[in-house]
């Protein structure tokens, strides 16, 4: 194993862990709700991002539809407690290994599909469920779900009706979480796999990698992270409905911090959520709250220009110093 | 209807037949083309029939624009190349609906009296409404014409030629660029002629892209991508469906039966009905 390399992953370890720490300490200075929402919704896009990141950006394999996986979470989270009185906590593993079954058996046919084919049919999917939540009546149909609001705040049932504060540390742990497991990914055995497949999954087939295998693996690990996030925002906002957890913008919001920030990098989409996410939430709220769109043109101008200037990702800035990666071989496969 | 998802589907076809690249703001097109049609009529009282053919034509300059400003540096990037085209078209998508709200606001508007507007024809005792029926029409008559063009000029043999080898089309003197931005500007009038046509019975409003568009990816992916033909067959198909669908379930489940069609057919199918590659 070359050394610099086993460095360079300590010396990322080293980093997350100040970071962590240094944003535990954030909530001491920052009182203000509406920051420390946008905080919350900052660290809750980088854990999605990141999980994105696993199927999309190491694997390869585009998806815009992981709202479906984000509704899934949201809704077995809040249906479960509503109905059942079950803890989020329990609602959300249940709705992390539904969503993961349930992209595996997507996964299953999906996965034959090549390229553009394959894109739209997670859009195609994903706005399947979404029509079938918006008209199942048990599960609210279009009007969603309410999560009472219980007496007393408790990390139990994770209701804190006075402050967001412990949203905010659960968010902050659920980006960590994303964070390590792609960390700890990325020099497994699956990690290079996944990159293998991504550059060129003929060569890789032939040099052993089950190809099929090892994105169904992705697809899960991707889903189940997702979900989890959804049944965390389902608690947070306690009201979900399925255009607001389902919706196509969710499966673009997952998308876009690990676009700009980097796709198939460490920090690219912990990166791309911490300018996209204040950027969206400040522009909407100064500029945009005539309802005039002129957010829409701030963010749609933002992805023109990033997506053009720098298609490697805002990541690729840091890292120019160092070392070049090993180039992509989508150049010899281009035909 | 069908005919009309094929004449919105077919620009698209187009373009990705062209140089692969699925264009994400096809929607936002539609949705410009159809403002086009309203302004004309609500200001200089131009009925949509005759709106048409000018919308066309300012929305091939649109198209050929677009690809010269943005897609042309899109597919030259080094790395992600396909994530860079994905993203910087559906970057112009959302730029170009906040656009339409900045100065149209999301009033839903539509054109109130038209020549056409509804009135229906009666065909051996069905009845049938007569924008929808003259939508059709011209959108035979426009794929008559496009695959005339494509197979009968100069500049549709080039198409073909660059779509089979850019590199080779180089070679042999023909600038790229130009059949790239012509591409564009083609795919973009076709979708315009459906806009003017669609403004006679359909509201307009700066999102109104967005539903049409997600069929007409579907409409391409059935016919499979690249295939003029396909597109055609495609509409028709997710025409006949929805059809159907609203006989057997609730409206509201509509596009189910359409995606599902979709989902159907790649599954079988992996590169679409008529997909070659």
């Amino acid at each position: 194993m070359d050394k610099a390399f086993i460095q360079r992953r300590r010396r990322d370890l080293i980093v997350a862990a100040c970071l962590a720490l240094l944003a535990t300490q954030v909530p001491r200075y920052v009182t203000d709700v509406y920051i420390q929402n946008m905080m919350i919704m900052t660290l809750m896009y980088a854990a999605l991002s990141q999980s994105w990141n696993i199927l999309s950006g190491y694997c390869g394999q585009i998806s815009l539809g992981h709202a479906l996986y984000f509704g899934l979470g949201a809704y077995v989270t809040a249906i479960l407690y509503t109905k059942f009185g079950m803890l989020p906590w329990f609602g959300m593993c249940a709705g992390g290994l539904l969503s993961a079954v349930i992209a595996m058996a997507l996964g299953y046919p999906c996965f034959r599909l090549g390229g553009h084919y394959f894109v739209i049919a997670t859009i195609v999917i994903a706005e399947i469920a979404l029509v079938l939540f918006q008209n199942w009546e048990w599960a609210g149909a279009a009007l969603g779900i309410t999560i009472p609001l219980s007496k007393q705040d408790s990390w139990l049932t994770l209701q804190f009706a006075k402050d967001k504060l412990p949203y905010f540390y659960f968010a902050l742990a659920l980006a960590c979480v994303a964070w390590f497991v792609t960390w700890w990914l990325e020099d497994s055995k699956w990690g290079y796999w996944w990159r293998a497949v991504k550059d060129n999954p003929v060569a890789a087939e032939s040099l052993g990698v089950v190809v099929f295998n090892s994105k169904m693996g992705a697809a899960a690990v991707s889903a189940f992270l997702v979900a989890v996030g959804g049944g965390f925002y389902a608690m947070y906002v306690t009201y979900i409905d399925p255009e607001s957890v389902m919706g196509f913008q969710f499966s673009l919001l997952m998308a876009l911090p690990a676009v700009l920030g980097g796709i198939g990098t460490l920090w690219g989409p912990m990166l791309g959520a911490v300018i996209l996410i204040p950027l969206t939430e400040l522009t909407r709220s100064y500029i945009g709250g005539s309802g005039r769109g002129v957010d829409l043109i701030v963010y749609g101008g933002l992805i023109i220009a990033i997506s053009l200037a720098r298609p490697q990702g805002l990541v690729s800035l840091f890292s120019r110093k160092r070392k070049p990666a090993a180039q992509p071989v989508r150049e010899a496969v281009a035909s | 209807m069908g005919l009309l998802y094929g004449l919105i589907a077919v620009g698209l076809a187009l373009i990705f037949g062209l140089m692969d690249v699925v264009n994400f703001a096809h929607g936002e097109f539609l949705m410009i083309a159809m403002y086009a049609t309203f302004f004309l009529f609500a200001f200089f009282a131009l009925d949509p029939l005759l709106a048409a053919p000018l919308v066309a034509a300012a929305l091939f300059i649109f198209g050929a624009v677009v690809y010269l400003l943005i897609v042309r540096f899109a597919v030259r990037a080094k790395a992600n190349t396909g994530m860079v085209q994905i993203f910087s078209t559906f970057g112009l998508a959302v730029l170009m609906r906040g656009v339409a709200q900045y100065f149209f606001t999301p009033d839903y508007r539509s054109i109130p009296h038209s020549y056409l507007g509804g009135k229906t024809i009666s065909i051996a005792g069905i009845y049938l409404p007569q924008p929808q029926l003259v939508g059709a029409l011209i959108a035979i008559a426009a794929f008559a014409g496009l695959y005339f063009f494509i197979h009968r000029t100069d500049f549709g043999r080039a198409l073909e030629a660059t779509r089979e080898d850019a590199g080779a089309v180089a070679l042999v003197g023909i600038d790229k660029n130009k059949v790239f931005a012509l591409g564009w500007g083609l795919g973009a009038a076709l979708v315009g002629l459906a806009g003017a046509v669609m403004a006679i019975f359909f509201y307009v409003f700066p999102d109104v892209g967005a539903s049409f568009a997600t069929i007409a990816y579907v409409t391409v992916a059935l016919g499979g991508f690249g295939s003029v033909f396909g597109a055609f067959a495609g509409g028709i198909v997710v025409g006949l469906v929805e059809a159907m669908t609203t006989l057997i379930l609730p409206p509201s489940l509509k596009t189910v039966g359409i995606y599902g069609v979709y989902l159907l057919i790649v599954f079988i199918r992996p590169r679409g009905l008529f997909g070659s590659i």
